[in-house]
């Protein structure tokens, strides 16, 4: 039969990626040296990837022998992938925390701009819910926890004019919106 | 003016701030971190950037990396939180890159035992990354406390460290199995799998363990969903074992199948999908795991759809009938916006639906199909062939499914799966041959792929001439001639020569057509066109089938390397073409598809990789030639004529496993035996197998293997030559001992305990040398022709009654395979029902004589059969006849 019995194992995530809406890779993480070991591999696969995903939101697809989960916002894409036979459940509950925790992270403005603004901390998000293919956590509550989000706003001394200047225009473009 | 700026920065890098950072300056920027006050902000940043360098692909080199390792040490004395805990991403990025990252261990130690929960999940996880076996045995305390920590992330991060390390220092992780244990009782969902998963790697390879460990579990409720998956699939490991678990199944069973009923749909799937896998359950078993996957056909989540869709096409590969129940569910599914599902959806249908319902499917199919991509039309091809070999009745319906496909927009990659099909079609099944021929020209009429042209071109040559009607297709393929680029128009010369050599009635007309394509502008057409011209006009038949039915039967690579070598040196003899290694029989296309293990709707960026143009004999040549005693003989043995798949002359699980290759000359055999050494104290020296040959065999040479350590595989070679003057002797059974001198050696190094060995023997199968090993197998286009071309050979002719066999395509195959021919005109398949059946063989036997069988069997009290041979010599022909018997 061709759907053979998954190995009873930890290492479920082949790899975690989000690329831009032009298909660029923003941070990609992969866990199995024997699938794409150089970078010149993973972005040929990242691009193919993009290609077949970013028009339709359908939320999972099976590529080059992985199956991949995916979710889209605004000008960002997020993609957990596993092995063609894994539980897609699974790779979708890793997903869900991914999303979870970076819109968080960004306090729901899940963009390009404001994730480069706090890719530090969306570096350990990943981390934090990935270590080398085994799933550390899957709850966002504790990914956030555990990464130290920074509950309170810089001190207003701290910031650059430009920092200030964005923040006062986000307020106003929100109260015009309402 | 900050709105202009602000459109100006959006276009440029569309708010990206690290779009344009550079290695060097980003390198520059981290001397900042030896400045003697930190400034966390500063440092974070440009940690952020040597992060995202790195996960952009971008290589440091050893100084570069050891450089921002050593300056990143220094951080250690900032408060920062998120400082820090990049400074631990950062030590584990670097940490395979940079030299000397081991002084940072006592740093770590000191933050794994300290009192921020933060930092010391962290330092663990960055700790065991840098660490190695012989440093390892120093934390080992630590490791054990931190395992049974409280804190949650504390203990995750060192199960799971644990678990990355017993890749390495397994004997170590084993005894920390108490630990885990503890840890497993946790409350916190997530230490409670890592727990269990590090228990269960620690135990695999103790068997009983595991039974105890899993009977012990299933007993009690695991609060982690992936833990419970987790268990399952141990427990389909246990029952999928071959000795069993005896007295556990049921139990192990019976927690599967309560799986089902768990209150999380991660679970659910789990269980069905251990249900559908395993190789023991039965129809009624898997009714459950088919009802609660039909339950999630229906929901919201894609991602369930999807796997519930595509667990269900796995059961109807194995169990057609239980899924019936769903297929209200799965025609739902069809229009599902994930063309993924959808396109899974139609699979599993067309594989559960019985021969009434295609002519529905198809018409729901034809409304769906222009919707989908191009992979997507693919994989519903590729359904329609597997519908077509169950349902040959059906073949019209589908034909003309097919034809309208054909007919529609699509790349070169789908057009070429649709015509693969028909070309499957049309071989397997005769009836549907003329229709479908009859779709191929009208599809070659408006074809934009040249290679998919030539290629129908080629197989109208090929069929065309043996149909009812040959004159028809005539004007489809001069058609080509007029309309098409000069590739299509030399494959439409060369097609219409087979008409005119298979018909004797069409050969005035294509004459004329050919003489017309002598004008042609391009050169190659040209000449096509001149040289079938003149061959044809001799008329004579033998010149027919050698030049224009039959296609060329060397290796490709093998005459140009051969021309090549000629050319070399000048000599007066002519070239000889039966010097030229044959080319392997390329297996038919059906059988390419069918060993590809692509699972179903994947999609592959990347076509299969196409076979290699090289084929085994020459991988043999290859490898020989490395081998300094047997290259020098190489000149007087000449090309290697065949060579037979491997042979196991031992059980796979022995202490040494023997395979044999044999390799056989036109007048000499090799034998290739690859020795594996599976004993990891032992090291063995001068390996050779020991042959005692059959009458009339000498053992010219032979070749031992100086050294061979455990685990590895190197190849020992004996050069034989045949019997001389009789034929009949070469087949025959040599004795074979494996002889060699042993030495004991360290498992862990390897290196032998002292100089002293003594010599040992170990007794191997027999090795059998067959008429199979000695022809080569040859593709006749035209067997019929042939055969009656070799009316003035030898003939011989003997009556055998095949007992043992108890139908007619197993005595075929048995035959095939025997006698190491290749079938022509498809005669290696027997149809269905039929009492009596003739195969025809071809082949070449080695020194370059043909030999052609004909075999009539008929069914009566096992099978009979009359064979008739002809070969260019009489021994040959006497040899088959009494390899039979």
């Amino acid at each position: 039969m061709e759907g053979s019995l998954l190995e009873p194992t930890l290492y479920v995530i082949k790899g975690m990626v989000i690329l831009d809406n032009d298909g660029h890779r923003v941070l990609a993480k992969y866990y199995d040296k024997n699938i794409f070991p150089t970078a010149k591999e993973q972005k040929a696969f990242e691009k193919n990837l993009f290609n077949k995903t970013h028009r339709s939101n359908a939320e999972i697809i099976m590529l080059d022998g992985l199956t991949c989960v995916y979710y889209s916002n605004v000008d960002l894409f997020f993609y957990v992938m596993g092995s063609s036979h894994e539980n897609e459940l699974i790779l979708m509950t890793a997903l869900n925390c991914l999303y979870d925790s970076v819109s968080n992270i960004l306090r729901k403005n899940v963009e390009k701009r404001t994730l480069f603004e706090n890719l530090d901390i969306v570096m350990l998000a990943m981390d934090e819910i990935c270590d080398g293919g085994i799933i550390m956590e899957a709850d966002f509550k504790a990914v956030l926890q555990r990464v130290a989000l920074r509950t309170d706003d810089i001190p207003l001394g701290e910031q650059t004019v430009a920092q200030v200047l964005q923040s006062a225009k986000e307020q106003l473009k929100w109260s015009l919106l309402k | 003016m900050a709105f202009k700026r602000d459109k100006k920065e959006e276009e440029d890098g569309g708010g990206n701030p690290f779009e344009n950072i550079e290695k060097t300056s980003v390198l520059q920027e981290a001397r900042a971190f030896n400045d003697t006050s930190v400034n966390p902000r500063k440092c974070t940043h440009i940690l952020t950037k040597v992060l995202y360098l790195l996960n952009q692909g971008e290589q440091l080199g050893t100084t570069e990396a050891t450089e921002v390792f050593f300056a990143m040490t220094k951080l250690f004395q900032s408060k920062d939180v998120v400082l820090r805990r990049m400074v631990y991403l950062g030590i584990r990025e670097l940490s395979s890159i940079a030299e000397d990252v081991i002084i940072v261990t006592s740093s770590l130690t000191k933050d794994m035992t300290g009192n921020e929960a933060l930092y010391r999940a962290a330092a663990i996880r960055a700790l065991c990354s840098i660490t190695d076996v012989t440093m390892l045995q120093a934390i080992e305390r630590y490791m054990k406390q931190a395992i049974v920590d409280k804190n949650p992330a504390v203990s995750s991060a060192a199960l799971v460290s644990s678990l990355h390390l017993a890749r390495s220092a397994g004997e170590l992780v084993k005894r920390w199995v108490n630990e885990a244990q503890e840890a497993f009782s946790s409350d916190n969902v997530m230490v409670q799998y890592h727990a269990l998963g590090l228990m269960y790697h620690i135990r695999k390879t103790d068997r009983l363990a595991v039974i105890k460990l899993v009977t012990k579990l299933t007993k009690q409720s695991l609060k982690s969903p992936f833990a419970v998956c987790l268990l399952i699939r141990i427990a389909c490991r246990l029952l999928e074992d071959e000795d069993g678990a005896p007295g556990a199944d049921s139990t192990l069973l019976s927690f599967i199948e309560s799986c089902l009923r768990h209150k999380t749909e991660l679970v659910i799937y789990e269980a069905a999908h251990a249900m559908v896998n395993l190789r023991r359950t039965t129809a009624k078993e898997l009714a459950p795991a088919v009802s609660v996957l039909q339950l999630f056909c229906s929901t919201s989540k894609p991602p369930l759809r999807f796997a519930a869709v595509r667990t269900l096409n796995q059961v109807a590969m194995s169990h057609p009938s239980a899924v019936t129940a769903c297929n209200l569910d799965l025609e739902n599914l069809i229009t599902d916006s994930n063309r993924s599902i959808a396109t899974l959806a139609i699979t599993t249908l067309l594989k559960t639906g019985a021969e009434s319902s295609v002519d529905r499917l198809m018409k729901q199919i034809a409304s769906f199909v222009s919707e989908i991509s191009d992979e997507f039309k693919i994989v519903v091809v590729q359904a329609i062939r597997a519908l077509c070999t169950k349902f040959p009745r059906k073949h019209s319906v589908l034909m003309n499914f097919l034809s309208a496909m054909l007919r529609d927009e699509g790349g070169l990659d789908y057009k070429a799966s649709i015509a693969d099909t028909i070309i499957t079609i049309i071989e397997s099944n005769p009836e549907a041959k003329e229709t479908g021929l009859a779709h191929l020209c009208e599809f070659i009429e408006d074809c934009e792929h040249t290679s998919l042209a030539v290629r129908i071109l080629h197989l109208l040559g090929r069929e065309g001439p043996k149909t009812k009607q040959p004159s028809r297709y005539i004007r489809f393929i001069y058609n080509r001639v007029i309309l098409e680029n000069a590739a299509v128009r030399g494959a439409a010369v060369a097609a219409m020569a087979q008409f005119g050599a298979q018909c004797p009635d069409l050969h005035e007309n294509v004459q004329v057509l050919l003489a017309r394509c002598q004008m042609d502008s391009d050169d190659e057409v040209r000449d096509r066109a001149t040289y079938y011209y003149t061959i044809l006009a001799l008329k004579n038949r033998s010149l027919y089938n050698s030049y224009i039915t039959e296609s060329l039967q060397v290796s490709i690579p093998a005459l140009e390397r051969s021309l090549h070598q000629y050319t070399l040196n000048a000599t007066e003899t002519p070239f000889d073409m039966k010097s030229v290694p044959l080319a392997a029989v390329e297996p038919l296309v059906s059988e390419i598809v069918a060993q590809k293990a692509v699972p179903e709707g994947t999609i592959m960026s990347t076509p299969a990789p196409q076979r290699l143009g090289v084929s085994k004999e020459e991988s043999a040549l290859e490898l020989v030639s490395s081998i300094p005693e047997i290259a020098a003989l190489l000149p007087q043995l000449g090309p290697i004529f065949r060579s037979s798949e491997p042979v196991e002359l031992t059980e796979s699980e022995t202490e040494y496993v023997v395979r044999c290759i044999k390799h056989c000359f036109a007048r000499h055999l090799l034998l290739q035996f690859d020795v594996l050494n599976t004993l990891s104290d032992q090291l063995l020296e001068n390996v050779r197998v020991s042959l005692e040959p059959a009458e009339g065999y000498r053992i010219l040479r032979e070749v031992p293997i100086p050294r061979l350590p455990y685990s590895e595989s190197c190849s020992a070679f004996c050069l034989l030559e045949f019997p001389q003057d009789d034929l009949s002797a070469s087949t025959g059974t040599f004795g074979a001992t494996l002889a060699y001198m042993v030495k004991d050696c360290d498992p862990a190094t390897g290196l032998p305990d002292s100089d002293e060995g003594y010599d040992d023997t170990y007794m191997v199968e027999d090795v059998e040398v067959t008429l199979a090993d000695q022809v080569q197998r040859v593709w006749k286009g035209n067997w019929a022709a042939a055969w009656e071309e070799a009316a003035n050979l030898c003939e011989l002719e003997d009556t055998y009654a095949l007992t043992s066999m108890r139908t007619l395509q197993e005595a075929t195959t048995n035959i095939v395979q025997f006698l190491g021919l290749q079938p022509a005109d498809r005669s290696e398949r027997v149809p269905d029902g039929k009492s009596n059946h003739t195969l025809y063989l071809a082949g070449i036997f080695r020194g370059g004589h043909d030999v052609l069988v004909r075999a009539k069997l008929a069914l009566a009290d096992g099978v009979t059969m009359q064979l008739t041979v002809r070969a260019s010599t009489p021994d040959v022909a006497e040899l088959v006849t009494s390899a039979v018997g």
